[in-house]
């Protein structure tokens, strides 16, 4: 890839609400080009979405998130594709991954409780045809998402001033 | 109970009326008392009291150390590796730290005898200045400059005379300005390059251009290079790796800025053995030796921390364009800085000193940044700004910076 549009994409994984004019500014790169850049990106489905990282915990809103590990027999035809789109397409599932080891799909679940979310792995995901067997696991506490740490607060701690 | 209360209590005084010092003489030494207060003192304790400031007055990374780096700090305390190591410091350290002088910066240094691991850059400016300086001889400092320079030369009997690198020189030193100072008792010219305050750097046609000089003199070289990794423009070029320069100079780098290090005090000196031998006498009996799990965080560091350390360099290099765009947008006029992590801009236009600048700005927007003129004459009329905050205060400040300038 372009190395410029690598610069890019790194600076906008750790910030995606800077400003085309500033992006342009640190990399040496006119406003136009960068627009430019940024749009083919996005139109070549590069750069998905732009988007926040939330602490749920501290909004003091009831919800509930699970890793649930899930066996499949992959199908003939379709291997994992086909079943994994399915349940791709349920909104209380905000990940899903297929992963080696000794199960097939990870997937992260999200409801406002307990009951809501173990509802939905019995109901909606265990029951699937080809679906062997599923693990929940009840997130207790989330230490760090997408490179942020949640406990921790950012910055280092230094002097005011030095020389 | 502090020391003060135990002192002031009359129920147990700890100094009697017999046994206090007189009055009416000084028990400080001559040559501490020589040593100027910090001009900015009173600056820095206003700074104290004041909350929600933006800081651009900090001189190190706002990075943490990288994890690895502290994990092998840590893994040597756990494991008990924790006494005294050789007075030159781990062998393992040295052989990497000559490796990679080599491999990076094409400087030769015999891990045997030419290298020593010191308690930071700091300790190995007066190491270096008490190793060759004899009292009378005249130093000639880069200036502006770090400001232990001067005090260091002072301490050792030498006399610190600013060699003037202003902003139209890009903060380079210049033959003609080297020309004019050097005298017959001038001994050795101390560089700091890229340069704390200006961001200045020294190309190779910069240093071929002075080193006739020095070697026609017969004059010695002490270069600071703490921030030779934080290079943005081209690559750092190291005095010593000219063939000429080689054996009168004495080379100082560390691990402070390239990998957030600063408080673990770690870096190291080079020179030829005879100044190395002799710099070891000094070392073996103030210091001893640098910190040992220090040391070994450095090994992890020179191993494993490249990429952390090419992360960070991005960073300040976006940092840095966006910055000095913004100071020369509101109307600061200010060099592209080609290195370290430092703005230094001109605010003559606004008509205050450096030191007024500083003050007001900080007590009406909340912006602390370092008056140029702490960092030696021709600092005079410049503020230094650190860009080693997030790009977020660094918008602000910029934002800030300009709202003051319109209400002058």
């Amino acid at each position: 890839m372009d190395e410029k549009n690598r610069e890019i994409l790194k600076v906008l994984e750790s910030d995606s609400r800077i400003g085309h004019a500033d992006l342009g500014t640190m990399l040496n790169l006119s406003q136009n080009e960068i627009k430019k850049r940024i749009s083919a990106m996005e139109k070549a489905g590069v750069i998905r979405k732009y988007t926040a990282i939330i602490d749920w915990k501290k909004t003091g809103e009831d919800a509930v998130t699970a890793v649930v590990e899930v066996k499949v027999s992959p199908e003939s035809e379709f291997g994992y594709d086909r079943i994994a789109d399915r349940i791709a397409r349920f909104p209380e599932v905000k990940s899903l991954r297929l992963v080696t080891g000794s199960y097939d799909l990870q997937l992260l679940v999200t409801g406002k409780t307990m009951q809501e979310v173990s509802e939905f792995v019995s109901g909606q995901i265990a029951s699937l045809e080809s679906i062997r067997g599923t693990v929940t696991h009840i997130v207790m506490k989330t230490y760090k998402e997408f490179g942020c740490e949640l406990q921790r607060s950012e910055g280092v701690e230094r002097l005011p001033y030095s020389f | 109970m502090s020391y003060r209360e135990v002192k002031g209590s009359s129920a147990s005084p700890i100094v009697s009326e017999r046994g206090a010092l007189n009055p009416q003489k000084s028990y400080v030494s001559e040559r501490a008392a020589m040593i100027p207060p910090s001009g900015i003192r009173k600056f820095f304790d206003l700074l104290l009291t004041m909350n929600d400031v933006i800081s651009l007055g900090v001189g190190e990374p706002d990075f943490n150390t990288p994890w690895k780096v502290s994990v092998a700090g840590i893994d040597s305390i756990e494991r008990g590796a924790t006494a005294y190591t050789s007075n030159k410091g781990l062998e393992d350290l040295r052989d990497l730290v000559s490796l990679y002088l080599i491999s990076r910066y094409g400087t030769s240094y015999d891990p045997q005898n030419e290298i020593i691991i010191t308690g930071g850059v700091s300790e190995g400016l007066d190491l270096a200045v008490r190793t060759v300086v004899d009292p009378g001889d005249e130093v000639l400092v880069a200036d502006p400059c770090y400001v232990s320079y001067s005090p260091c030369v002072m301490l050792a009997g030498g006399v610190p005379v600013p060699l003037p690198c202003p902003a139209e020189d890009e903060f380079r030193v210049t033959p003609d300005a080297l020309m004019e100072r050097i005298t017959k008792k001038t001994k050795l010219v101390m560089l700091n390059y890229p340069n704390n305050p200006t961001g200045g750097v020294m190309k190779r046609e910069d240093l071929e251009a002075i080193s006739d000089i020095i070697v026609d003199h017969d004059l010695l070289l002490l270069s600071d290079e703490i921030y030779s990794e934080l290079t943005y423009e081209g690559s750092h070029v190291s005095p010593a790796s000219l063939d000429s320069l080689w054996e009168r100079t004495i080379t100082l780098n560390g691990f402070s800025k390239a990998y957030s290090m600063t408080g673990w005090r770690v870096g190291y000196f080079c020179a030829p053995p005879e100044i190395t031998s002799a710099a070891l006498k000094i070392h073996q009996y103030v210091m001893l030796c640098a910190p040992t799990m220090s040391q070994y965080a450095a090994i992890e560091a020179l191993k494993h921390g490249e990429d952390a350390k090419n992360r960070m360099v991005a960073e300040f290099k976006m940092r840095r364009n966006l910055f000095v765009a913004g100071l020369n947008r509101i109307g600061l006029p200010c060099h592209l800085p080609k290195g370290a992590f430092y703005a230094f801009p001109s605010i003559e236009s606004t008509g205050l000193s450096d030191v007024e600048f500083a003050e007001r700005l900080l007590v009406e927007k909340q912006v602390a940044v370092a008056p140029g003129s702490a960092f030696g004459p021709s600092g005079i009329g410049h503020i230094r700004c650190a860009y080693a905050v997030s790009r977020d205060d660094l918008g602000e400040a910029v934002k800030r910076i300009g709202e003051f300038i319109e209400s002058l």
